[in-house]
């Protein structure tokens, strides 16, 4: 390096091929990127928000939400069930196929005994026949093998694919978050710590505007020993004049305003509740598949 | 070069730097102190329930752009004109220039910083200033780089020395970063969907560790030498960790866990183990360069360049640490990154940039510091303030980290793995408010001196008889 002109091209080569890698090829990748079909049933997602919950995300913002909260669930994997469906009309064939093959694989397990017992104990001809889970968690060949075996014998079985992960088994969310899911957010606010919990499905997981409302103003109230600061500048302390106004907080004594006023939320607040609301990422999607739950399942653990 | 023109130069940075180094002196204390109220939230999370702007969501954001756009960087550009003008052995080039530039760029900070507690920040981590502020920032950098790019043309010395080529390409990356960054991002127009968060990342590494590891690294490679009293070694290692940090360091800034196309990440992943490469070859020149030199350190400037060097080495270790997959899976989300980032910020470059202004300010001025003792007082104080830091946040990060992997944990299980630690850390911010509180004491001291005195000798000027020239009969 004799002059400068070398020093500011060596370093117009360096930053640009990653200014190609990491600007332009998102852009051209990601940044035309429509609604995707949701597996199954084929709706078109993500819907954009509208009206308040638009809002709500300037709020979020306004407040930098995402220094504390995160909105990427994390998966390390995918495990399957096997859910029997229907015993077929040969149902002692198809009892002995699902004896011997889930036998095969709890033998090696112990602590699987008791659900193989509870298992036996359901399919036992004396019960009537309701659906049941055969197989938990298990990986996607054995899980191919044993419904191929049940299926041969005349049964009817459905797989289905079960995301894991600490934040999945914890009920954050059902699958890991994707790109898709951000499709109209401006800003994208994803976060990159998680001092409190991880919003990207809350709105399914606490869909209770009520409960927002009352967590943003005293979230010890609703959340015991809760480190959510409370945020009581979005809410306003009011006397009462006639009547109570429908919107009034019903807060337990120890955070209730003094007697004779009520607590309102300030627009602010019924924007945030509703932009939390909104943030549901719990459709079944090409690149983060999973299989919803299902009413009817009626897994013999319980 | 003789004594009286190395003067000459010295003085004629003197208005600039200056400028330069007043408001970042100021946003530094003014950064740790917005550091050390958002800290506050978690000893009494009901602390500014009432009072919107110092929740810990507007105090965080604006304490890090104060620390990182009010200090380090126009402090840096101040180091920057002093080692252009002293190595191309000539006076700084356009000297007004920086000056109306130091105050565009302080009075940008100062809207940006408003702005975030206001509630009226972009929402983009460490590109949180709004519009306005941010053309004035741009704005004020090219002028700054203007007058260092000509100061560097009037060179007498035509061969470059390392320190050039870190800083040089410095000048290049940040307009460059920064200009994309808020197009893209911040304009009427931004990209789509989750693009904004690739483009985030990206600026957030090549601002916070390739930028500021360029600039601080020059800087380091220029008073190293100086201060130990022997030549740099070498000019050759010095090229290779040039090259490679710029090419390795520039794609580390995707989180492992994104919800970005797997090829993003994976992309990091790989050039963050390499980001090894140049690090062994900083220690190299470290150690070469340092080890054995017959200097004692006593705390002054030798020594804040000493412990900065070594910060930056440990801090890109945590940086490749954290790239790894199966650590990120701990590492990520927690506090461990935010260890990482104050280390890079405050252990190695504020602490570099302070050791420089300690070492090159008496020159400058023409007269020695006010509180000399104050030096190795500040160094004992940052010291111990950045190891409490960034060892709390560690690991506090980790064990929050660890607690997170349990799904029967409740993010409040998770947050009181870590909460100690954050207790801990307010001590370390507090050491380092003192520290920046010395160093403010110096730097406020010896420019109302210097003011003083120029009010002196103008009172004097005025009150003199006027000469009379003499007539020939």
């Amino acid at each position: 390096m004799k002059n400068g002109f070398s020093v500011f091209i060596a370093a117009f080569i360096a930053l640009g091929a990653s200014w190609c890698g990491f600007v332009l090829a998102p852009l051209l990748q990601l940044g035309t990127a429509k609604q995707t079909a949701v597996l199954v049933s084929g709706d078109t997602y993500p819907i954009q928000r509208t009206g308040d919950a638009t809002l709500g995300l300037q709020v979020y913002r306004a407040n930098d939400c995402a220094a504390c909260h995160t909105e990427q669930i994390q998966q390390s994997g995918v495990a399957f069930d096997v859910v029997l469906t229907g015993l077929g009309k040969n149902p002692m064939a198809v009892r002995s196929a699902i004896q011997e093959t889930c036998e095969l694989i709890y033998k090696d397990n112990p602590k699987d005994k008791n659900l193989y017992d509870m298992l036996v104990e359901h399919l036992s001809p004396e019960q009537p026949f309701s659906p049941a889970t055969i197989l938990n968690s298990v990986t996607k060949t054995i899980a191919d093998s044993a419904s191929d075996k049940i299926t041969a014998a005349g049964g009817k079985v459905e797989t289905h694919l079960i995301p894991t992960g600490a934040d999945i088994s914890r009920g954050w969310g059902v699958r890991r978050s994707v790109a898709a899911d951000f499709l109209y957010d401006s800003p994208v606010q994803l976060g990159s710590q998680r001092i409190g919990p991880d919003l990207a499905d809350v709105g399914a997981r606490l869909g209770n505007a009520n409960w927002q409302l009352l967590h943003l103003y005293a979230p010890q109230s609703v959340v015991k020993n809760s480190a959510m600061p409370p945020f009581r500048f979005l809410f306003e302390i009011k006397k009462i004049d006639d009547a109570p106004s429908p919107e009034a907080l019903n807060l337990p004594k120890e955070f209730a305003p003094p007697a004779g006023c009520e607590v309102v939320p300030k627009p602010e607040a019924k924007q945030l509740v509703a932009y939390l609301l909104s943030l549901r990422a719990d459709a079944p999607l090409y690149e983060a598949p999973f299989t919803p739950a299902q009413v009817s399942t009626n897994a013999p653990a319980k | 070069m003789n004594e009286i023109s190395q003067q000459k130069i010295d003085a004629s940075c003197r208005v600039p730097l200056l400028a330069l180094f007043g408001g970042a002196t100021l946003w530094l204390v003014v950064g740790l102190a917005l550091s050390v109220v958002a800290s506050l939230t978690f000893h009494k999370p009901d602390m500014f329930a009432c009072c919107p702007f110092l929740t810990y969501g507007h105090a965080q954001p604006a304490a890090n752009d104060a620390i990182l756009y009010g200090f380090c960087i126009p402090a840096a550009l101040g180091v920057m004109l002093w080692i252009f003008a002293r190595l191309s052995e000539t006076e700084l080039v356009l000297p007004l220039v920086p000056i109306v530039a130091a105050n565009i760029w302080h009075l940008g900070v100062f809207i940006g910083i408003v702005a975030i507690l206001i509630g009226d920040s972009t929402g983009f981590v460490w590109l949180e200033f709004p519009r306005g502020s941010s053309v004035l920032l741009f704005a004020a950098f090219l002028l700054i780089a203007i007058s260092a790019v000509a100061t560097f043309g009037q060179r007498k010395e035509r061969e470059l020395y390392p320190s050039h080529w870190f800083l040089l390409a410095a000048l290049l990356w940040f307009p460059w970063i920064y200009s994309t960054a808020n197009l893209l991002l911040a304009s009427g127009h931004p990209v789509r969907g989750v693009t904004q968060a690739v483009i985030g990342w990206w600026f957030a590494d090549n601002l916070i560790f390739v930028w500021l590891a360029l600039v601080g690294l020059g800087t380091a490679f220029y008073l190293l030498p100086k201060l130990a009293g022997r030549p740099l070694h070498s000019r050759f290692y010095a090229l290779f960790a040039f090259w490679t940090l710029m090419i390795f360091g520039t794609w580390c800034g995707i989180p492992q866990g994104a919800p970005v196309p797997a090829w993003l990440p994976a992309l990091t992943s790989v050039a963050s183990s390499l980001l090894i490469v140049p690090l062994i070859a900083i220690a190299i020149i470290f150690c070469k360069t340092v080890c054995g030199a017959n200097v004692t350190c006593k705390g002054g400037p030798f020594c804040y360049i000493k412990f900065g060097t070594v910060a930056f080495l440990l801090s890109g270790l945590m940086l490749i640490s954290s790239a790894c997959p199966h650590f990120s899976r701990i590492a990520e989300f927690t506090w461990f990154e935010q260890a990482q980032t104050q280390l890079q910020i405050l252990g190695f470059f504020a602490i570099v940039i302070c050791g420089a202004i300690y070492e090159l300010l008496p020159r400058v001025m023409g007269f020695g510091l006010p509180f000399p003792k104050f030096v190795r007082w500040q160094h004992w104080l940052f010291m111990l303030g950045i190891i409490l830091l960034v060892v709390s946040l560690a690991v506090g990060g980790i064990k929050q980290g660890l607690a997170a992997l349990v799904p029967k944990n409740s993010s409040n299980d998770i947050l009181e793995a870590s909460l100690p630690f954050l207790r801990a850390s307010t001590l370390g911010l507090l050491f380092l408010l003192l520290g920046s509180l010395l160093f403010a004491a110096n730097i406020f001291v010896m420019t109302f001196k210097w003011k003083l005195a120029l009010i002196k000798s103008v009172i004097a000027y005025i009150k003199s008889p006027l000469e009379t020239a003499e007539v020939k009969p």
